[in-house]
């Protein structure tokens, strides 16, 4: 055999020929894994802030512009898909005591703000007393979740400690909530309200401007703690609130990404127009799409009633059909799938509603309407939050599912700001419902389902004082294995026993993105991961 | 003339004060709590001490008489006070976004009059052949089309065809000219047509209803050229109307271009307004309602003073 017009290659010429080649294109692709400085991430934030002060807002339209510019003491590690896994931050190492009350963590000695000032436990503390202990003239949204907290101390300049009153194992969690960045103490005693209009943390990013409805831009510490992080000279988010407009931009390369998610319709429209210059993350979200059930009205003060409700839903059929058009996809408890205390799907399947068999969840439904004493079934009307996705096309499914045991609901939309307020006074039979988390932990999506007196949010209007018990137990439980069963109980008394209320499936996050975003991993939380210290740019 | 203007001026107040009162109350009847929406929203952990502390201090467990009153009296002062939501003053919140709304709304009048007045004038003097039907399907089609879903078209076309979007993020016409116009043509085209659809219908019947005047007829008789005729005697008259429907359309522009400014992504008033409705921000939607019927009775009344100046009669009156 001879080549044309090359050169011919022997045996062993030829093996070290493709040898070289191999190790050519090895090095071409640890190349292109290896992260690349400089550029600017364009990205997309469908909603803005109202203030600047994590400590007192929630929205992630103000985590995901400002996150890049602070730290926290622990953050969830940017490459677990999960969102459960606590990392260091500012606090390079922690000390739990044998009795989980006190919490010592050690802080780096490395940590500059912005203005050049060095972050010592005296920062740390004054945010957190902010945070936990607010002055009267001083809002904090998540006050309430601390309420365990007796102390904070600064022993030293690199020590803070955390005294608990009781034992909390989402604790360490709590420390790494994607809110409690650390401002500067000197700045807090000046006033205390400086952050809500003002930029000044330890974050891998300088604040640059912020044009109110327009964009906020913010470019690379170059006294970042973190030596050789960020990656990026610099980010600029555009405020966009049309999901249409948020993929022109991805698609014209106007912008590199939007970190909250889209539909699977414009995930679809983005990879048949873009190809491999896009690529797709997805998982689980910290959201469920939940019925919430008002028990002050008959019949739905019985809890056979509200059995039926759930064991009318085919979650599995759903699972596949509803996923093609909306953000919801897995069949889901009170746990997103595939993180630590979540069900396994068998298990799941004996609550409820959870059963593969529909029509045996059906006729069983039929059986406790006609042990109601509603064997013709209903009408009711079903309040939905006028967002249409996903709250509209689960609305219709639901609709669906309930008229097939006999139950006739009407759903009314109902504008969104109006909806949260209805839904508080008790002015609804049945609605949607949400919750979405910052983190996947049990403290923070059962707390919703306490008792009235307890949760500010709990719809149903219930008391279940074995529901608070189970919760308090998960939440001092140090022994995970232990806490999951307390979760369980709580689960299957919430869902199955009493159904106060339920979910109908959990949301389902897809970011596609464009494929030069490198070095950031999807979560299932939309408020999680946004410093962007590991995010860059390929060529 | 000048009795009129200040009779015109003082007019104003009385209407002024209508609105105030009635859309402070409207504010009040529609549910919904902006304290609720900021600081409990989906979470677990609100506390109503906090949301209590929240209202007291946006001065929203005050009764409503001393709000009204409160705000009036800042009104008196041209003070609207700052935004519930954010916390800034409403005069810097609206100023951001007038600058761009009211270039939009200024292009969009510019491409809407430049297709109008010589579409609709030729249409009338031709009226009935094929340049007449082809301008009114021309304007009807303008008519039937929302500018939103034209503005959806010519994004769609861009990407499509050329891979290509208009700036996402809007530039002063002062900081780089370029820029501002590759942002602002296309709503500008998408809205300006829409526009100049209205306008050359009216410019039409208008023209066809002077062409038929016995003054016409005079000059005609008289023989005087035509041109002159048109321009002169014909066009100016046909006018009136004309220049009410650009006016107005020109002060719905200022507030109203929701759907549009959606779909270029411009930071413009109207998505202030919806913004400010969806989120019970009472006092910038109060300043932002105020500012709009402040600008429809000033167009309005800038309209009757050049209705003066157009016809001697009204002048004389």
């Amino acid at each position: 055999m001879t080549d044309r017009g090359g050169c011919r290659l022997d045996g062993p010429v030829r093996m070290l020929a493709i040898v070289l080649a191999l190790a050519v294109s090895a090095v071409s692709a640890r190349a292109q894994d290896k992260p690349r400085y400089g550029g600017e991430l364009i990205f997309a934030v469908p909603s803005e802030m109202p203030s600047y002060d994590g400590h007192r807002e929630g929205t992630f339209g103000m985590v995901h512009p400002l996150a890049p510019h602070y730290s926290t003491l622990l953050r969830v590690d940017p490459n677990d898909r999960t969102g459960t896994k606590v990392v260091s931050d500012v606090a390079e190492s922690w000390v739990i005591s044998p009795d989980g009350r006190v919490y010592t963590l050690k802080l780096r000695r490395s940590v500059k703000f912005h203005d050049g000032s060095e972050m010592t436990s005296r920062d740390v503390k004054a945010s957190y007393d902010k945070i936990v202990f607010p002055p009267p003239n001083v809002g904090s949204q998540r006050k309430g979740q601390y309420t365990n907290v007796e102390a904070i101390e600064a022993p030293d300049a690199w020590t803070i400690v955390f005294r608990l009153k009781w034992p909390q194992a989402s604790f360490l969690a709590s420390l790494a909530s994607p809110y409690n960045w650390i401002y500067s103490a000197n700045i807090l005693a000046k006033d205390v309200r400086w952050y809500e209009k003002n930029v000044m943390g330890t974050g891998p990013f300088v604040f640059v401007e912020h044009v109110k409805g327009s964009h906020w831009v913010g470019k690379k510490n170059p006294n970042y703690w973190d030596k050789g992080r960020p990656y990026l000279d610099g980010y600029r988010a555009i405020f966009m609130k049309d999901s249409a407009a948020q993929v022109a931009a991805v698609r014209a390369e106007r912008a590199h990404i939007q970190f909250r998610g889209f539909s699977p319709a414009e995930r679809d429209s983005l990879v048949g127009a873009l190809g491999r210059k896009i690529t797709v993350q997805e998982s689980a979200w910290d959201c469920a799409a939940w019925v919430a059930i008002n028990q002050d009205r008959k019949p739905f003060d019985d809890k056979r009633v509200r059995r039926a409700m759930t064991l009318a839903l085919d979650r599995h059929q759903a699972s596949q059909a509803l996923s093609k058009i909306a953000v919801v996809k897995e069949v889901a408890g009170v746990q997103v799938p595939g993180t630590p205390y979540a069900t396994p799907p068998d298990e799941l399947e004996k609550l409820a509603g959870y059963g593969r068999d529909i029509k045996k969840s059906r006729a069983e439904a039929r059986r406790l309407l006609r042990e109601a004493g509603v064997p013709d079934g209903f009408a009711f009307t079903f309040t939905n939050r006028g967002v249409p996705m996903p709250y509209e096309p689960v609305g219709i499914w639901l609709i669906d599912q309930w008229r097939q045991i006999g139950l006739n609901a009407t759903m009314v939309t109902i504008e969104a700001s109006q909806h949260v307020t209805e839904l508080r006074a008790g002015n609804f039979t049945v609605s949607s419902d949400a919750q979405c988390g910052y983190a996947v932990e049990p403290d923070l999506d059962l707390a919703k389902f306490q008792s009235k007196e307890i949760s500010h949010n709990n719809y149903g209007r219930y008391t279940d004082q074995v529901l608070d018990e189970l919760y308090q137990k998960q939440s001092r439980a140090l022994d995970s294995e232990e806490r999951k069963r307390y979760v369980r109980e709580f689960e299957r008394r919430l869902l199955d026993e009493q159904v106060h209320t339920f979910v109908t499936l959990q949301w389902h996050r897809i970011v596609p993105h464009n494929a030069r975003v490198k070095g950031w991993t999807i979560t299932p939380s939309h408020y999680l991961n946004q410093q962007l210290d590991t995010v860059w740019l390929t060529e | 003339m000048a009795k009129y203007i200040v009779k015109r001026l003082l007019l104003m107040i009385p209407t002024l004060l209508g609105v105030a009162v009635l859309i402070f109350f409207l504010m009040r009847v529609v549910p919904g709590d902006i304290v609720e929406l900021r600081f409990a929203g989906e979470s677990a952990f609100a506390q109503k001490e906090n949301l209590d502390k929240e209202r007291a201090r946006l001065g929203l467990d005050r009764p409503l008489w001393e709000q009204f009153v409160t705000w009036m009296l800042g009104i008196l002062r041209l003070d609207f006070g700052t935004s519930m939501w954010t916390g800034a003053p409403i005069i810097e919140e609206i100023k951001l976004r007038a600058t761009l709304s009211f270039q939009l709304a200024v292009m969009a009048t510019a491409i809407a009059v430049a297709l109008a007045i010589p579409l609709g004038v030729v249409a009338a003097l031709k009226q009935d052949t094929w340049v007449d039907y082809a301008v009114r399907i021309f304007s009807i089609a303008g008519l039937a089309t929302p500018s939103f879903w034209l503005g959806i078209v010519f994004i769609l076309g861009m990407l499509i065809i050329f891979k290509w979007l208009p700036p996402m993020v809007y530039t002063p016409f002062w900081v780089d000219p370029w820029q501002n116009m590759l942002q602002l043509v296309w709503p500008a085209l998408a809205v300006g047509y829409r526009y100049s659809a209205v306008a050359t219908r009216m410019t039409r019947s208008s023209m066809l209803e002077v062409l038929r005047e016995d003054y016409i007829r005079t000059a005609r008789a008289k023989g005087l050229w035509e041109k002159l005729i048109l321009s002169r005697h014909a066009l100016k008259n046909a006018m009136l109307p004309v220049l009410t429907v650009v006016a107005l359309e020109f002060a719905f522009l200022m507030g109203g271009l929701v759907v549009t400014e959606q779909v270029f992504n411009l930071n413009g008033l109207g998505m202030l307004f919806v913004e400010s409705v969806a989120r019970r921000d009472y006092t910038l939607t109060q300043a932002l309602v105020m500012l709009v019927a402040f600008v429809f009775i000033f167009v309005n009344f800038t309209v009757d003073l050049m209705y003066a100046w157009i016809d001697p009669r009204i002048r004389f009156r």
